[in-house]
């Protein structure tokens, strides 16, 4: 009953942001002439506001929920509270992919929302995550420090291999490129949430549904297989929903890290370990992070903008550091 | 907790690495006594042996069937309502409480850390009892001693209302008093009529509890009978080497086994 309270109260966080977000940004709108659009009088600001700041809040939170929750799920998985795309290197992966299809014209295929670039950060992310888990294994598994050490140098080699891969394409492919090497969602449009809706939000709901069994992993998979636990279609499929939320976000956005770390582990201090209160929280909690960093970052240095993997990895970056520092 | 559980090894034969050690059963059944032991020096084969029977390891030849059906073929959530298993270690990846410990025993029924259905929580009060930790249900794994964690794990394996429950050294590094508390339960739950196999390392434990026991030696089943039959000084010599011995207790007249110089 409580924790049902608690995720309404979640729900209109979530619905203030995507209320009032819209709103923030350079240009002030105009609430009567935004209005008048759905009158059928179009202006400039119905037009900044339907077509690029409501768009653009729908993005964050679809990224941001996405990657909460596919953090949610590969902390359980791996037994890791410090796992998340970002940590495991399956951003840094899904965005070479997504890079490599953004400037290379010869690969480009497109079928409605969906393109090689989503196809390509999907291979990516997979192979980050291939190339970690086997570090791991062969070093002490996935519980502890190994993997984030492989994830992470998985993730700046990633980056370096981006920036070669920009210093030999002409400079006219890589407009938006800085900002999105960092994660920015300053290319939204109605397109790049279709994208979302299609390849992420299918992801997210892969993990959604494996709520239940991830619970009785939190005793390790010996007890979860002995509580009816089907481990390795557990582990095949979480790494399948996770590799699309994250593949998604990476094709329109850019590697955002820490969302993943932010939201799961803000749900489990307030409202206990449960998946079942964990999942759904990270996904309204991860949304309404990323669209309110997105917003604060359009709004403090405006016109400027800054990136809102930047703000995130400044807010993040100390929680990984302190929860480093708790860990047995 | 009544009906009948019957879990049969069949031709298996099971190795970690290709040309290496290997676990060979000929035939083994299980599920029939209430205290079942499981014997045999380190390295023997206990846990592989244990791992087989519960589903979690996948015989490289043969197969295992529980009441008749082969377990490869039945979905876990099937297996685990007929026949539980208690590992070694249950590492926790959060600081659960107690209740929820015990309360994630019922997965197998749709119970969840915080269940809300009668049946769940009517399971979960009689596991928590049946290890005395009532009183411990809002307590937190952080908080226990290791012999009260290890009563918290065995609460989740009898919230889960098994017919045939498969233990692997439940007593482990625990001291005198925690080890009999912990077999204590399991005998009282086996006189009410839970199958109970239990591997254990401590052979004195076995002699006082078990109804059968079964002997392992280098992947082997060598002896499998009565504790009495089993626990001989020439057997367990066999099995052990030369530093023990066997005497029989001053007032019972059991085995009891003490290291020799």
């Amino acid at each position: 009953m409580i924790k049902n309270r608690k995720i309404w109260l979640l729900l209109g966080i979530f619905g203030a942001c995507l209320v009032i977000l819209p709103w923030i940004g350079a240009e002030k709108l105009d609430l009567r002439a935004v209005l008048g659009f759905l009158g059928g009088e179009s202006s400039p600001d119905s037009q900044i506001f339907f077509q690029m700041r409501l768009p653009r809040v729908w993005l964050g939170l679809l990224a941001g929920g996405s990657l909460a929750m596919a953090g949610a799920a590969l902390q359980v998985m791996f037994r890791n509270p410090l796992a998340e795309p970002w940590t495991l290197g399956m951003a840094g992966g899904a965005s070479v992919g997504a890079f490599v299809a953004r400037v290379c014209p010869a690969l480009w295929l497109s079928l409605g929302p969906l393109n090689t670039s989503q196809a390509l950060a999907l291979l990516g992310a997979a192979g980050a995550l291939a190339l970690v888990l086997a570090v791991a294994r062969r070093q002490g598994g996935t519980g502890g420090a190994t993997i984030l050490l492989a994830g992470v140098t998985v993730g700046v080699m990633c980056g370096g291999a981006i920036m070669v891969a920009a210093g030999v394409v002409s400079p006219d492919k890589l407009a938006g490129f800085h900002r999105w090497l960092l994660g920015g969602l300053d290319a939204a449009d109605w397109g790049a949430v279709g994208t979302l809706a299609v390849i992420s939000v299918p992801g997210g709901v892969m993990l959604a549904a494996l709520t239940r069994e991830y619970n009785p992993l939190g005793l390790g998979e010996a007890m979860a297989a002995g509580q009816g636990v089907n481990v390795a279609h557990v582990r095949r499929w979480t790494a399948i929903g996770a590799g699309l939320a994250c593949a998604g976000v990476a094709a329109v956005a850019g590697p955002i890290g820490f969302v993943g770390l932010l939201a799961p582990h803000a749900v489990r201090r307030w409202a206990g370990p449960d998946m079942r209160i964990v999942m759904p929280g990270s996904f309204l909690v991860g949304g309404a992070l990323l669209a309110l960093c997105d917003a604060a970052g359009r709004w403090a240095a405006a016109p400027l903008e800054i990136p809102v993997g930047a703000l995130t990895a400044l807010l993040g970056g100390p929680l990984f550091l302190w929860l480093l520092m708790r860990k047995r | 907790m009544s009906h009948s559980c019957e879990l049969e090894l069949r031709s298996v034969r099971f190795s970690f690495e290709p040309g290496g050690w290997a676990l060979q059963i000929p035939e083994l059944v299980l599920g029939g006594e209430g205290l079942c032991g499981i014997v045999g020096p380190n390295g023997s084969g206990k846990s592989t042996l244990l791992g087989l029977a519960a589903g979690l390891l996948t015989p490289l030849e043969g197969g295992v069937r529980l009441n008749g059906l082969s377990l490869a073929r039945q979905s876990r959530k099937h297996i685990a309502r007929h026949l539980g298993y208690l590992p070694q270690e249950c590492p926790a990846l959060f600081d659960y409480t107690v209740g929820q410990v015990a309360a994630m025993g019922r997965h197998a029924y749709g119970g969840a850390l915080e269940p809300t259905a009668p049946d769940d929580i009517a399971a979960v009060a009689r596991a928590l009892a049946a290890v005395q930790m009532e009183a411990f249900r809002v307590r937190r794994l952080s908080q226990l001693s290791g012999g009260e964690r290890r009563r918290a794990w065995l609460a989740s394996a009898l919230a889960q209302e098994p017919a045939l429950l498969l233990l692997d050294e439940p007593t482990q590094a625990l001291d005198v008093h925690h080890a009999a508390a912990v077999m204590e339960v399991l005998a009282r739950k086996a006189a009410e009529g839970l199958r109970v196999v239990v591997v254990l390392h401590d052979l004195n434990l076995a002699a006082l509890y078990c109804e059968r026991l079964i002997l392992l030696q280098d992947g082997q089943v060598t002896a499998d009978g009565l504790p009495h039959d089993i626990l001989s000084e020439n057997r367990l010599v066999s099995a052990y080497g030369q530093h023990l011995e066997v005497i029989a207790h001053p007032k019972t007249h059991q085995p009891v086994i003490l290291a020799k110089k």
